[in-house]
This record gives C-alpha cells, sequence and structure tokens, in this order.
C-alpha cells in the first residue's frame, strides 16, 4: 500500500534509520534532530540523545526550536553543565554517532557553517560552528543530513568550521583524528556512503522515483553512483505517521506559546 | 556578600565603559533585562563574551555598545542569523566589530579555566577545523606525559558576569536549576557577578543537596526581576517565547525597523514591563 510522501519527510526517514538502539547520539538542531526523534519514536526506542546544552537521554514530545528548550531537559535522564558535557561526554568519548546538518558541505564531508567568502571579509557571515568542530572529531563517526542545492554541496567549502576527510585518503589519519569522520550523508534525493579508500561520497542509493540527473543537477560536484546502485526503501506507515505526529505536536506547541 | 539592589543600580555600580562582560545563558536563562538596563545606560567599547550570543547581543552590538564580541555560535536557534551582527560584520554598521570566534568546546573549557584561576585551557580539539587559521587565540600545547600535541585558548576573565537564576534566598545564595549552562563557571570566572532572579525566598531548605547553588558571597548583587531571561525562559516558571525569536528575525531586517523596536520596547521602559510579557507564557515547566 503505497502512501505519498514528500522528498523532505524520505530525507528524515531515511536518516532516521541509519540510528540504533545502542546509539549513543550527540544531536544537531533541525533536520538531525527530527531524524533522531523519528529513530526513537520507531525502531530504535532506547537510543540516548543528547544535546549540547547538556541534556543527556532526553525524549521530547514534541521537537525543540532551539538545543536548549525546557522540553529537553524535562524529559532527560540528567541535565549536566556545558563544560561537562563537552569535556566528560563528548571528548571523553562517549558519543557513538555526532549527527551534524551542513550550510556548505564538500564531496569529503568537510562542513562550513561559518562564512560564505573570506573569513575577514565575508560574503555571507553565518552563525559558526557551536559543538560541531568537536563533534565531527570527537563522536565515534558522523552522520549529515541536508537538502541539495547547488549553493549547499560545493566542490570545495570555503571554511573548515568541522573536519570530513580533508582532502581525502587517509587526511584523517594523517592530522591525528582517530575516529571514523562522515561515514553516512542523506539528503533529499539519496543516500550516500564514502568510498572506503577515496572518502569521497558515492550514491548509494536512490530515493523513490529520484533521477541520477536530478542529484547531478543539485550537486557542485561530478557524482559517483555505486555499481550497484539501489533504490531507498520508501517509508512504511509507521514511519511517515510517526514523523507527522511528531511534526503536528510541535507545530502546535510552538504557535500554542505565541497565542 | 550580595547586595540586594534596584536593576538600575547593580549596572551602573558593576559595568563601565570599556569592560569585558558576559551575560551569560544557554537557550535558557538569558539575561535581557539585564543587558537591556545596560542598552539604557549606554554603555560603550565593550567587549562581549558569550558561548551563544543571540537576539540581546544582536541588539547591543546594533544600538553601537560593543567593539568585539568573543563567542562560539552567534545565531538565533532554530530561525537562522543575527542580521544586526552581520551587518556589523559586513558592513561595519553602526561600527565595526571586532569578532573572536571559538567552538563550544573551547569556550566551555575557557570559562572553566577561568573559575579555575588557571591563565588557559587544554582540550583535544580544532583538528583540522579552520578557526585555528583566522583566530592567533587558538594554539597548541604538548601534553608533557604522553607527548600529545592538544589545542589551548586562554582563560576567559570578564569583568563582570550577568546571569539571570531562579531563585534567590534572603541570604543571597542563589539557585539556578534545569539546563545550567556555563553560569556558574561565568560568575566564578568574573571580578563581579550581578544575577536577576524570579523571585527571593525565605530558605534553601528544601532544595536538593546537589543542586547548583551559588554562595552569597559569590556575587555582587542581587535584583529582583521577574520575566527577566524573556523571550528566553526560566524553567518552574515560565517557557521559552519561540515566537518572538521568530519575530526578531523580521525586526532586524532593516536599521530602522530595528531602531524603532528598541525606542519602543527598550530605551522607553523599564525592566518591570518584564513581567507581563511572560503573563501568557505560564505554566509550562
Amino acid at each position: 500500500m503505497a502512501q505519498e510522501f514528500t522528498s523532505d519527510e524520505m530525507m528524515t526517514i531515511a536518516a532516521s534509520r541509519a540510528l540504533g538502539n545502542d546509539d549513543i547520539c550527540f544531536v544537531g538542531i533541525g533536520a538531525p534532530s527530527a531524524a533522531c526523534n523519528v529513530a526513537r519514536l520507531t525502531h530504535a526506542p532506547d537510543i540516548t540523545l543528547i544535546y549540547e546544552s547538556g541534556t543527556i537521554g532526553t525524549a521530547p514530545d514534541v521537537l525543540p526550536l532551539s538545543i536548549g528548550d525546557g522540553e529537553l531537559c524535562d524529559t532527560a535522564v540528567t541535565t549536566v553543565p556545558v563544560p561537562e558535557m563537552f569535556r566528560y561526554w563528548l571528548q571523553g568519548g562517549r558519543i557513538t554517532v555526532g549527527f551534524l546538518g551542513a550550510a556548505q558541505l564538500d564531496k569529503f564531508g568537510n562542513i562550513n557553517t561559518t562564512v560564505i567568502g573570506d573569513y575577514h571579509n565575508p560574503k555571507t557571515r553565518l552563525p559558526g560552528g557551536g559543538g560541531a568542530p568537536e563533534i565531527a572529531s570527537s563522536s565515534g563517526e558522523i552522520f549529515i543530513t541536508m537538502k541539495q542545492t547547488l549553493r549547499g554541496m560545493v566542490d570545495k567549502v570555503d571554511f573548515y568550521t568541522s573536519f570530513g576527510h580533508g582532502t581525502g585518503g587517509t587526511h584523517r589519519q594523517d592530522i591525528g583524528i582517530t575516529t571514523k569522520g562522515p561515514t553516512l550523508l542523506v539528503t533529499d534525493l539519496a543516500v550516500w556512503r564514502p568510498d572506503p579508500e577515496t572518502k569521497e561520497f558515492v550514491v548509494q542509493s536512490l530515493h523513490p522515483g529520484v533521477t541520477r540527473e536530478q542529484v547531478q543537477a543539485t550537486c557542485g560536484w561530478t557524482v559517483t553512483f555505486a555499481d550497484n546502485l539501489s533504490e531507498t526503501a520508501a517509508p512504511t506507515e509507521l514511519e511517515l505517521t510517526t514523523l507527522r505526529d511528531l511534526k503536528a505536536r510541535t507545530k502546535a506547541a510552538h504557535e500554542g506559546e505565541a497565542a | 556578600m550580595a547586595k540586594f539592589q534596584s536593576l538600575k543600580q547593580a549596572v551602573s555600580e558593576n559595568l563601565k565603559d570599556g569592560d569585558t562582560v558576559a551575560f551569560e545563558g544557554f537557550t535558557h536563562l538569558i539575561p535581557h533585562a539585564a543587558a537591556h538596563e545596560a542598552i539604557r545606560q549606554g554603555r560603550k567599547d565593550l567587549t562581549l563574551i558569550r558561548m551563544t550570543p543571540d537576539l540581546v547581543y544582536d541588539q547591543m552590538i546594533g544600538m553601537g555598545m560593543v567593539k568585539k564580541v568573543i563567542f562560539s555560535y552567534a545565531g538565533n536557534p532554530g530561525v537562522g542569523l543575527l542580521r544586526r551582527l552581520r551587518d556589523a560584520v559586513e558592513n561595519a554598521w553602526p561600527l565595526p566589530l571586532e569578532i573572536e570566534e571559538h567552538s563550544h568546546a573551547a569556550m566551555a573549557n575557557a570559562y572553566e579555566a577561568g573559575a579555575a584561576g588557571l591563565p588557559f585551557a587544554a582540550l583535544r580539539g580544532y583538528m583540522g577545523a579552520g578557526l585555528k587559521d583566522v583566530n592567533p587565540n587558538i594554539r597548541e600545547v604538548t601534553c608533557p606525559f604522553t607527548g600529545e600535541t592538544l589545542a589551548a585558548v586562554p582563560a576567559v576573565r570578564p569583568d563582570v558576569t550577568f546571569i539571570h537564576a531562579q531563585k534567590a534566598n534572603k541570604k543571597g545564595d542563589v539557585l539556578v536549576e534545569g539546563i545550567v549552562g556555563v553560569q556558574k563557571e561565568a560568575v566564578l570566572a568574573a571580578k563581579r557577578a550581578v544575577v536577576t532572579v524570579e523571585e527571593v525566598v525565605d530558605n534553601f531548605d528544601d532544595v536538593h543537596p546537589n543542586a547548583c547553588v551559588l554562595p552569597s558571597w559569590t556575587i555582587s548583587s542581587i535584583c529582583t526581576v521577574p520575566g527577566g531571561s524573556h523571550p528566553s525562559y526560566a524553567h518552574g516558571y515560565y517557557i521559552r517565547d519561540n515566537a518572538a525569536y521568530v519575530d526578531w528575525d523580521k525586526i532586524a531586517t532593516d536599521r530602522e525597523g530595528f531602531q524603532e523596536w528598541m525606542k519602543a520596547n527598550v530605551l522607553d521602559v523599564d525592566e518591570t514591563i518584564f513581567e507581563s510579557r511572560v503573563s501568557g507564557l505560564k505554566g509550562g515547566k
């Protein structure tokens, strides 16, 4: 029984599937937050979600607008000070997956959320890295989720806010980082994983109805497709209902506050 | 020992032109009312420190009070960019703005080092990150035991830190609950500390023994300002006014609209207005 779904919904659901019940996940705000909570509400009920505001093991009923909404604290196992968050829990090596969004991303998983243009003379000043530089190096591995655009997926990022695989190959190990770095990219069109040798993102599966041309048209580097390219499984009814209910609860809650 | 004062007095006594000042709060308990009083008193040449400068830093920058900001994430969380900060960085309006940019991990460590009386903080950070190429205050130190290269950043030592908290007791001890952020470190790292609170209670006899309490003798001034963190929130008192954060994006879009809003909502009012701003936000945890 096929259901209609949007490319945004497909992206969130495909991203949620990558998370497991045993994961300790450091959650970035926005798209990652939705994916992490869909995972928790479907196949990974015991996943530990951590937000950088210090909330550990949180289970929000609605998606937070910021990383420090009260809902996260109310539903957490414990809430710790921010220095402890970064020192003991992240730097201490407790995080299995860091889940990040990106303003600008290159084919080696390097992320820019700092500036467009020159750092000292920026064309656009973005918010900056926040927790991301150390999430990217201290988490066991990194998942990234973002919508594809030519502006967002670029041949070379303007600034290395968070180091992915650098210029590819063994660059990450060469500079002394011992964690895996980006192992997954989920966009609104496809699921990508890095080539084991070059570390360049390769399309593993296209979401239902998506063509190779669409993926290339919204990506600033020449896209490599896996030899055994497959189709991403369409959202199940449970996944879709869970995501839509979560979004509806979130919308109602945020509008209620405005009243 | 903490003095109980009006907000006007506390800001006047503790914040001087040219000071390095932190108005801390990590989404939660952001001391908006205190920063608005600083705006009304027209402080200038300030170096502002905060991990997550948001609306109220956008406002102070737009009002021309700030020469430098030290930060790790300058955005409107969940909404977008800070438009007044951008205008200052990109177009030097109303004044050029110097920035010293870090990661959250580095800022949190730097506050902790400040509180601990250390000159710098060491962390396993900035690996492969571009910030260390553009910020000369990000350096390296070698572990004398293992030889590992670690990042080093100077300790944060504000002249004065402002925070908002739920409660003080009559002795002037302060209780911070919920997402406590980096506020304890920011207070202990500073020469002076001013705390606005939702209310003053007789005692803390019913408080959990491990609660985050800042003793009276670590604080310079306490001011009772109900609603004083709006549109941020005070856990147990009122919820975050997410709509106000969304609205700010429009208000801050152009210079004239921003100035009109500041006049009507900051310059021409005082801190007593904050209580009415949270009246529709009660009932949340």
